[in-house]
């Protein structure tokens, strides 16, 4: 044994705070091997210790799904408020594209859809609410980038909605392009990616503008209508919502460029991959059945068996994929019939039927030109 | 000589007159107080004007409103309707639609009779202690209260509060007996310690036991389920209530003489008094869940009544300390020399000056108490402004603003106007100078 392996048995020690005192592969128990663990664990004590309180919640409860059935019921963290995405409508029953994800996994899990514990979470307390524990699924349009994935230790179990910056302007304005934008006045939200996206924009097109800081959407929306600038610029799905609210949406245009990408996906805690592979495959079925034409209106017909196997495999009247993910055989059956499949639900939330009228764009299943891409239930 | 006919001195009293007509009436009032020079007459036309254009634009548009309605849009094609197009009106529809979301939150609608009883009881409560006409018997509802309101609330078995209740008398036996047997002061410890264990090891046995006997409970409602006015109003009247007894506690320890006593007064108002309230909100709802033990159920709305029972006692301390330290000393000296002892002598003869003097300032921390409630929609409590915005993220609702941040805040105005007008009403009452 000789020194050179301390320096990473302690950056492993430090950074995972549960490992320590583990033995580095091939060691043999010397005085002095004991020793060095000695010296590690006392200063894993000291550098680790909140990391260890931290850890000590997650760690507890590493099995999700037995958790949540001993529970009853899925705590689910969505949006405070997002239109089309999670909102509690007239009779305080919450409804939305993110919900529906929320009540799939809690369809195929406990057998109910209802059975789920909505936590609303604002921008701040999202994922201090995940990493905890209070919730075991956060389906709350959070953009997936390395630094969430990585160092805030979660699991991204997928895409359900790809976004992009964009912007809108008036139509009297006259403009098709965001290129044509040089020395506009744009309303802007302060303290978000969006700002540095629009930074970089400009900066690569070499045309200069004059940002307006505004705190939240409400403010942005009274602000652009108010003329206080000339374009109003955050994720299209925003700004779609922001239009359709408007008295006289014709009057405003959505500019064709996307600048930014940001794909919103439900996470999960690093450290349970059984409920990572549930949330993950629950998704995948919601968009297999679109791609497979299983509808809300033929599931009952299809459950009972088809020709085709893999519409077979995911109802469960063929092979044990539920069995291998620790469910029962009509898991996805019961998740597609919540809301039907990932079309359906579109089209029910945000798609071009409603108010928002968002059309399918990157949405769209592979086969279609989009990026909604399932792997295969085999 | 004398000639009595010719008189220097009237014999008889002058007709009182009526004073000059501009001097009176409306029109006295009116060049008395609107236009008694030049300046002041311009002003007021200024001010006229002004307030005319405000109420010229407003009044329309409230009582234009329109107050059936299923969406904005539909609001707005009936105000269109009415009033032409490119009218401005209020869409009270919102509210109409919504007023028991905004009252009770998720609150389950076939309870509402629940809190409903409990603001019955509440009123019950306090009358006995803010009206002086009130039965004095009343103060046995003041007692109960505590532990009727939250079984009301939350439900479950009745045998909770009780057990709750049972741990004062038990302390209170335990003090009897101690201080009996041996010094008061020991008496003083082992009294509340008693209590304290009783509650935090004894009394959830008790009343499970209890419970699996004489079952008698009500549907339990789950704090996430709490939100609106309802949350609001808890929230405050909480604070409220807990803030000022420990305020009076900390104001007293800060001006005693025994040091330890006196350093953790001190630096418990200044901490808290340091740290903004939303920062506490902050360590009750995220710092709590990570360094407590997984699982433990420590109930989100508790943990945000201690914080703010805990901030708005630091201030409240401040404020006593001000009506302490505004008392001359010969009222010390006069308590002393009567041979009253610490308490006797607080109780008779300073509290009821220093919180006399301090009416003002302790009502107007219970009002920004009240109002500072509206933080915790920040930690993702659903309060009346949480609420604001889970409606405007509904499709039919988006892009109203106006209607429901006016209704919250005129809800807030109404509690806020009346705590006021209360302590105009306690200082007159209790003003003894000439």
């Amino acid at each position: 044994m000789n020194w050179h392996t301390i320096g990473p048995t302690e950056r492993v020690t430090h950074a995972g705070g549960m490992k320590m005192g583990t033995n580095v592969p091939g060691s043999r128990c010397s005085t002095q091997r004991m020793y060095q663990e000695e010296v590690i664990m006392n200063k894993s004590v000291f550098f680790g210790a909140l990391t260890v309180a931290g850890l000590a919640a997650v760690a507890a409860s590493a099995g999700t799904l037995d958790d949540v059935k001993a529970r009853g019921k899925l705590n689910c963290g969505v949006s405070t408020g997002l239109v089309g995405f999670a909102a509690p409508d007239a009779s305080g029953r919450w409804a939305g594209f993110d919900v529906t994800i929320c009540r799939a996994v809690a369809a195929a899990v406990l057998g109910d859809q209802d059975a789920v514990e909505f936590v609303p979470t604002t921008g701040k307390t999202r994922f201090t609410a995940l990493a905890s524990g209070e919730v075991d699924l956060l389906a709350r349009n959070t953009t997936w980038t390395l630094s969430r994935d990585v160092d805030l230790k979660f699991t991204f179990i997928g895409v359900n909605y790809y976004d992009g910056q964009g912007f809108m302007a008036p139509k009297a304005l006259g403009i098709s392009s965001a290129k044509e934008l040089d020395g506009a006045t744009v309303c802007i939200q302060t303290g978000t990616t969006t700002e540095l996206n629009l930074a970089d924009f400009f900066r690569a097109n070499n045309i200069s503008y004059e940002p307006v800081p505004i705190e939240t959407n409400a403010e942005a929306q009274q602000q652009y209508l108010a003329g206080a600038c000339d374009v109003f610029t955050t994720d299209a799905s925003g700004l779609a919502a922001t239009r359709a609210a408007f008295e006289s949406p014709g009057d405003h245009v959505l500019l064709p460029e996307i600048i930014s990408k940001e794909p919103l996906g439900p996470l999960v805690r690093h450290g349970d991959n059984e409920w990572g592979d549930i949330v993950r495959w629950t998704l995948n079925a919601l968009i297999s059945a679109e791609e497979l034409g299983i509808t809300s209106a033929n599931l009952a017909e299809l459950s009972a068996g088809t020709n085709n196997p893999e519409v077979n495999r995911i109802l469960g009247s063929e092979g044990n994929m539920g069995e291998m993910l620790g469910l029962d055989a009509a898991w996805a059956a019961r998740a597609i019939a919540v809301g039907g499949n990932y079309a359906e639900v579109f089209e029910t939330n945000i798609g071009e039927n409603t108010p928002i009228g968002l059309s399918r764009g990157l949405n769209a299943l592979w086969t279609d030109g989009g990026l909604i891409y399932s792997p295969p239930f085999r | 000589m004398a000639n009595t006919e010719i008189s220097f001195v009237r014999t008889e009293m002058l007709q009182e007159q009526a004073p000059p007509a501009l001097n009176v009436g409306l029109v006295g009032w009116v060049r008395g107080n609107l236009f008694p020079d030049v300046l002041s007459g311009i002003l007021t036309v200024v001010a006229l004007y002004l307030i005319y254009s405000l109420l010229s634009g407003l009044l329309p548009w409230v009582f234009g409103g329109v107050w059936n309605a299923g969406s904005l849009s539909e609001c707005r094609e009936i105000i269109a309707a009415a009033h032409g197009e490119g009218a401005e009106a209020a869409c009270w529809a919102v509210i109409h639609e919504r007023f028991w979301q905004l009252m009770y939150g998720f609150y389950p609608d076939h309870l509402y009779w629940r809190p409903n009883l409990a603001l019955v009881l509440l009123f019950a409560a306090i009358a006995p202690v803010l009206f002086e006409g009130a039965p004095r018997k009343m103060f046995w509802i003041t007692a109960a209260s505590p532990f009727i309101i939250p079984w009301l609330l939350w439900g479950g078995t009745v045998w909770v509060p009780i057990m709750a209740a049972m741990g004062f008398v038990i302390g209170y036996f335990v003090y009897k007996l101690v201080a009996q047997v041996s010094s008061n002061l020991l008496g003083l410890i082992a009294g509340p310690l008693a209590l304290v264990i009783w509650w935090l090891f004894l009394s959830s046995y008790a009343s499970s036991g209890l419970a699996s006997v004489i079952p008698l409970e009500l549907e339990p409602v789950a704090s996430r389920k709490f939100g609106g006015f309802m949350l609001a109003i808890l929230l405050g009247v909480t604070g409220i209530s807990m803030s000022f007894p420990i305020g009076i506690v900390l104001a007293l320890g800060r001006q005693s003489n025994l040091v330890i006593i006196k350093a953790l007064c001190v630096g418990f108002i200044e901490f808290i008094r340091g740290v903004p309230l939303i920062t506490l909100l902050f360590v009750a709802q995220v710092m709590l869940s990570y360094f407590l033990p997984a699982g433990t159920d420590f109930d989100i709305i508790l943990r945000v009544m201690i914080m703010i029972t805990l901030f708005a006692s630091a201030y409240m301390a401040e404020v006593i300390r001000g009506g302490l330290a505004a008392l001359p000393t010969g009222q010390y000296e006069g308590a002393d020399s009567l041979g009253l002892d610490y308490w006797q002598a607080q109780r008779l003869i300073i509290m009821p000056q220093a919180l006399k003097i301090s009416i003002p300032g302790i009502v107007s921390t219970f009002i920004g108490l009240f109002k500072d409630t509206t933080l915790v929609s920040i930690i993702s409590l659903s309060d009346p402004i949480g609420w604001v915005k889970f409606i405007q993220a509904n499709a039919e609702w988006n892009g109203i603003v106006w209607e429901l941040y006016g209704f919250v805040a005129f809800v807030f105005f109404l509690f806020c106007f009346g705590m006021s007008r209360y302590s105009m009403y306690l200082e007159r009452k209790l003003k003894t100078g000439h």
